[in-house]
């Protein structure tokens, strides 16, 4: 079995997101990092390793972005990927969720996976969307949002919360699959991982060797467009208390309540 | 035509309510554009009464397909088709997970636009934009679609469910779809189970919620049960706890749980993710503890308290007691 984790490079949780106002993009120059739901999908894809119940041949992670997207693909190798795969090309810049879905699955196409795994979210943008738009090019069957996925012949038994309690549905494989994070806990990579993860095999690839039509990506191929970036609505900022002598946060917070009439 | 299709989502022959805000958004908007609202309904035997029912909402026709219920693909199938033939300009759906998975599919399939996690939708010269806030809510993006179809997926509780049209009914049409390969790969084993004690929390004047940052299971029984019982509330609970076990789903708040208005909302070690504020923005009035001041809940929190709930909450429960009983 041969396993592909499409991994991100995103903002640091810990930085001050912007977006340029000229080009509309996310400002990306900043500190980055992996992003965390995808450390639960490469959890689970060495879980599926490890679990004995497949034979996983290998782990191959994916990205696509600019040049320093590949310290996503580093962090992933040091948590137990085999190989990675970086798409870059300067025709992709300001892909949408359409035409980023497009060329991730070219990618995986020319990997031939039995299973495709990715994190249900990333920190800074496309929600939920990835996994499906992917799957469906693929052809292949999907499951976003799943929190616990057992291996059987053929097919993964998968269970997540949907709108009406919790769903256990089977899928046969190959099948594309979003993680939530109550899947797992991700390891911490061992010092020897993170350094021999730089020597692991990274191969880097352009649109022109996957086949990939220039048009259909990029800002110009998208579908989207964005019209105006605006400050969100203004809301009152709360009053906040630091907690230094607990009786008196105490003493602060039963007066508050009482002013609003909610210990009545 | 510049119509607009929607999913309407259903179980135990009720519509979902976010379904219903999207019909009625559909509606809203499809006048504003010049054109019609109307519905798909994917499952094994919808009645008759269950699709005429969208009408109140003002869709004017329903689509009924025979295929799995519950499943994202097999709806993909049937809305491609319907876009296909019929020439949707947009299709809408209300806030939830299928909603985002067809509309992704969706995506691929007619190589469309999404704009998803959107709030607001306006029509603009005979076109729909999108606004959806990003960056945990600290900009607004006006999203607009370069062709058609425009897939529009909406942020939980964006559109409110409108039966202003009562008394009208919508005309059903049943469609035969033959479903893709891929899209029978994936069967329901068991749906809609509940795990955890069955609790009421939507009645509750004043909720005390517990996050991850309770850090034990036990953390519900020793912090958020007391307070809540001094306070006269109930007790409510994150995904992730629900998820690691810790509480019962039916206690959840947010995207895949309950929406909530309390008086009181006390969220004790809640981060404050979108998934989880829009399950609870409504409430009158918002405390939050957690000793990250860089929780995002303190940007929508009323009262927002820095510090550790092992210390504060045991405390503030004894003060609320002896306030109430004096």
């Amino acid at each position: 079995m041969k396993i592909c984790v499409l991994v991100k490079q995103v903002p640091d949780a810990a930085v001050e997101k912007r977006v340029d106002s000229g080009s509309g993009r996310l400002d990306r120059s900043g500190e980055t990092n992996l992003n965390p739901f995808d450390t639960h999908a490469i959890e689970a894809a060495m879980q599926v390793k490890e679990g004995g119940k497949a034979d996983v041949e290998e782990i191959v992670a994916v990205t696509m972005g600019p040049d320093n997207a590949q310290r996503a693909l580093h962090k992933a190798v040091s948590l137990g990927a085999d190989r990675s795969v970086h798409l870059s090309d300067a025709a992709l810049a300001g892909s949408d969720v359409c035409a980023t879905g497009y060329a991730l699955a070219r990618v995986l196409e020319s990997e031939s996976p039995d299973l495709v795994l990715l994190g249900q979210q990333s920190d800074d943008g496309e929600c939920y969307t990835i996994g499906a738009v992917v799957a469906d090019h693929l052809k292949m069957p999907s499951l976003t949002q799943v929190i616990k996925m057992d291996v059987g012949d053929g097919s993964l038994r998968c269970e997540r919360q949907a709108e009406y309690g919790y769903d256990t549905v089977d899928v046969a494989l190959p099948a594309v699959i979003s993680v939530g994070d109550a899947i797992n806990e991700p390891r911490y990579p061992s010092l020897k991982a993170i350094m021999g993860a730089k020597k692991k095999q990274l191969d880097k690839k352009a649109i022109s060797d996957l086949g990939i039509e220039a048009d259909r990506v990029g800002a110009d191929g998208s579908r989207t467009s964005v019209e105006a970036i605006n400050p969100p609505p203004a809301k009152q900022a709360g009053e906040i208390i630091e907690d230094e002598d607990t009786n008196q946060t105490v003493e602060k917070i039963v007066a508050w309540l009482d002013e609003r009439k909610l210990l009545a | 035509m510049s119509g607009i299709l929607t999913y309407a989502l259903h179980y135990e022959n009720e519509v979902n309510k976010n379904s219903l805000g999207a019909v009625s958004e559909a509606a809203k908007l499809a006048k504003e554009i010049g054109g019609e609202a109307h519905a798909v309904v994917v499952g094994e035997a919808v009645s008759d009464g269950l699709c005429q029912s969208l009408g109140a909402y003002g869709a004017s026709k329903v689509y009924r397909a025979q295929a799995p219920e519950g499943l994202a693909q097999p709806v993909v199938d049937v809305m491609a088709k319907l876009i296909s033939d019929h020439g949707y300009s947009y299709a809408l759906f209300g806030g939830g997970l299928l909603g985002f998975e067809i509309g992704a599919g969706l995506t691929a399939r007619l190589n469309a636009g999404v704009t998803m996690e959107v709030t607001e939708v306006k029509a603009v010269a005979g076109k729909l934009v999108a606004v959806r806030p990003i960056l945990q809510d600290s900009a607004v993006v006006d999203s607009g679609y370069v062709s058609e179809p425009g897939i529009i997926i909406g942020r939980l509780n964006a559109f409110e469910a409108d039966a202003s049209s009562n008394g009208a009914s919508a005309d059903v049409e049943d469609v035969e779809v033959e479903l893709s390969e891929w899209s029978t790969k994936a069967t329901m084993v068991t749906r809609g189970e509940q795990r955890g004690a069955e609790v009421n929390i939507e009645d509750a004047d004043t909720l005390v919620a517990g996050g991850r940052g309770l850090g034990k299971a036990d953390g519900f029984a020793e912090l958020c049960e007391p307070l809540a019982q001094a306070l006269g509330g109930a007790v409510a609970a994150t995904r992730a706890v629900v998820d690691a076990g810790w509480y019962s789903y039916s206690a959840q708040i947010g995207q895949t749980g309950k929406t909530v208005a309390p008086k009181l909302y006390l969220a004790a070690g809640i981060s404050g993710a979108i998934q989880h504020k829009v399950g609870m923005q409504a409430a009158e009035n918002i405390v939050a503890i957690n000793k990250d001041p860089n929780a995002p809940i303190f940007e929508f929190s009323d009262l927002g308290v820095v510090g550790d709930l092992n210390k504060i909450m045991p405390k503030l429960t004894e003060a609320v007691k002896a306030k109430k009983g004096g």
